[in-house]
């Protein structure tokens, strides 16, 4: 497990050194200038000349690159051109706001993907079924904008229930969390369906029914804990995806997160944030994985032996 | 044939094919079936106080804050999205069979490397990879798909690596390779026909994924540029203006849907048809 355990982190480094190195490649070999955008339309060459050279952005790209590392490892992501703050106070004081986001988008998915999940199993083949798989199918294909801009339209602009945007109490979380949590959870009943439908096929299950347990007791005390590795190993997964994938939510409802800050900051060419975020998600997806991967032993013990 | 017949047995794949038919009949009849032009922006397609007209006898789905049309921009709008679809797809399922079917089949440090490399590729916040690339490059039609196509390989990559290197335990590749077949011959002949329902569910269902995509790119200003109308862009267009003229939303937002759902309602039933081992889950 130990040995498990370091080798998996050594790889993570690996993966997130590698995410640096292509996004650094990336953004400085793009037809892009970050001192030109600084200076302005009227800007001189030559005070555009020495923005670059203030911003170090004349030295050849390897030896930016092993300078960016150097401070990386301090835990430095360098400093905003923009806003000349440090990228790292900047994403730390964003983090609270998507976080914040997460785990009430999450929350809406996971509780309303396996609600539906496993009705649908129980009643497998049926009407309830059949609705719910499409109803799934329909979620799982719908473009978030889309549906932000209708829950917009619908709770904020006609009923006027929720505010059309901002941030800080509890009524502003509501359509955001709503919206991510609306298209996530058509995954979530998917997999909640067809795990749950492999657990009830199963002997033991057929023993508790035979024993003459409840319906519920059977099914929520017996087959889901059974059911549930695929299920936590995708909430790691999605905790992941998910700080890559704020930026259109952010934008739409105003949400004043890395998403939006990265939104931003890719508008005025603003490297140094546009790395930070990426690593920062990189990073989470890596974590998230790692998570997936150390809990599943935890709550099925067969997985343990390999 | 027999893959078409069974597909016409399952209802919810009849109803995605048959959308996805209407979709490509309506981008390459565009031109016939558009009422108007797509960017021809009328004096009476306003109201007296200039604004959008919501839906009526003359404008069948209303118009736009330019007074265009909306029905001909998306039917024009199908175009764009089935291009970019194919297109980035096409590109996607090529570099994802072609790393797949390497990495599998040479295995050593070539098929080491390229698969770490899909590692790292799936570490990569992917929308936002795509929102930086589309918004520092200059958007276009071409560079959209690009930027797609770019993202969108990873996973196919992963699959086709898989049964590749399932493939090559095959009594049948052992066969040939004992017979002194070369590397080329049992790559061309053998491994990539067994992929092709693979490449066909991937490509199908991976086309549901680029309309979404496409669709946020533009929907943020940075994928497909106005005037060419695409769904996406329709409501970047008007987002501002969506309290007042809530179809300019509705409506693209509608077909995007359906077009996503459309593919992969088809794809799925593929997936169903082509991989027994699938069948009955999900």
């Amino acid at each position: 497990m130990a040995t498990l355990l370091a080798k998996r982190l050594v790889q993570s480094c690996l993966i997130l050194l590698g995410v640096a190195a292509i996004t650094f490649v990336l953004l400085y070999a793009l037809p892009a200038d970050p001192a030109r955008m600084l200076a302005g339309r009227s800007a001189t060459a030559q005070t555009v000349e020495n923005i670059r050279r203030e911003l170090g952005l004349d030295q050849p790209l390897l030896s930016q690159f092993l300078h960016y590392l150097g401070n990386l490892v301090q835990g430095d992501l360098g400093r905003s051109y923009a806003q000349k703050t440090e990228v790292a106070t900047l994403i730390a004081a964003r983090l609270p706001a998507t976080l914040t986001l997460m785990a009430a988008g999450i929350f809406v998915e996971v509780l309303l993907g396996l609600t539906f999940g496993i009705v649908a199993a129980l009643n497998r083949g049926g009407a309830i079924d059949r609705i719910v798989m499409a109803s799934a199918f329909v979620g799982v294909s719908a473009p978030q904008f889309v549906v932000a801009l209708l829950l917009l339209y619908v709770f904020a602009a006609t009923l006027g229930w929720f505010p059309m945007s901002g941030y800080g109490t509890v009524a502003h979380v509501v359509l955001p969390a709503m919206t991510l949590g609306i298209l996530g959870a058509g995954w979530y009943a998917r997999m909640a369906r067809s795990a749950m439908i492999d657990v009830l096929n199963q002997d033991f299950v057929r023993t508790a029914r035979a024993k003459g347990l409840s319906g519920r007791r059977v099914v929520l005390r017996h087959a889901l804990p059974n059911a549930i590795l695929p299920i936590v190993a995708m909430i790691g997964i999605d905790i992941g995806q998910f700080m890559g994938g704020v930026v259109v939510v952010e934008a739409v409802y105003g949400w004043p997160g890395i998403g939006q800050l990265a939104w931003q900051a890719i508008q005025q060419v603003d490297i140094p944030i546009i790395m930070g975020v990426t690593l920062t998600s990189a990073f989470a997806i890596i974590v998230g994985n790692l998570v997936a991967d150390l809990i599943a032993p935890m709550i099925d013990p067969r997985i343990r032996s390999h | 044939m027999r893959v078409l017949k069974e597909l016409c047995r399952q209802p919810a794949a009849v109803f995605g094919l048959v959308i996805v038919l209407a979709v490509v009949f309506a981008a390459i009849a565009a031109p016939w079936l558009a009422p108007y032009a797509p960017d021809n922006q009328m004096f009476d397609g306003l109201t007296l106080e200039g604004a959008p007209m919501p839906p009526g006898e003359q404008f069948a789905l209303g118009t736009d804050t330019l007074g265009r049309d909306l029905l001909s921009r998306l039917l024009y709008g199908a175009r764009t999205s089935l291009i970019i679809g194919l297109v980035a797809n096409g590109i996607a399922v090529a570099i994802g069979l072609f790393v797949g079917v390497t990495a599998g089949y040479m295995r050593g440090w070539v098929g080491g490397l390229l698969m770490r490399f899909t590692d790292l590729m799936m570490a990569f916040p992917a929308l936002l990879l795509a929102i930086v690339l589309a918004a520092i490059l200059k958007p276009s039609l071409w560079i959209v798909a690009m930027v797609i196509a770019l993202v969108n390989w990873v996973q196919v990559a992963r699959i086709v690596y898989t049964e590749t290197r399932g493939l090559v335990e095959r009594d049948f590749i052992m066969a040939e390779r004992a017979l002194g077949a070369g590397n080329a011959r049992i790559v061309l002949l053998h491994v990539l026909p067994h992929l092709l329902p693979t490449a066909i569910v991937w490509g199908t269902l991976g086309i549901a994924t680029t309309v979404l995509l496409e669709a946020t790119l533009s929907f943020l200003g940075i994928g497909v540029q106005p005037p060419q109308p695409s769904w996406g862009n329709i409501i970047f267009e008007s987002q501002s203006y969506f309290q007042a003229a809530p179809w300019l939303v509705f409506f693209p937002g509608a077909v995007i849907l359906l077009t996503a759902l459309a593919f992969n309602l088809v794809g799925d039933a593929l997936r169903d048809i082509l991989d027994p081992t699938q069948r009955g889950r999900g």
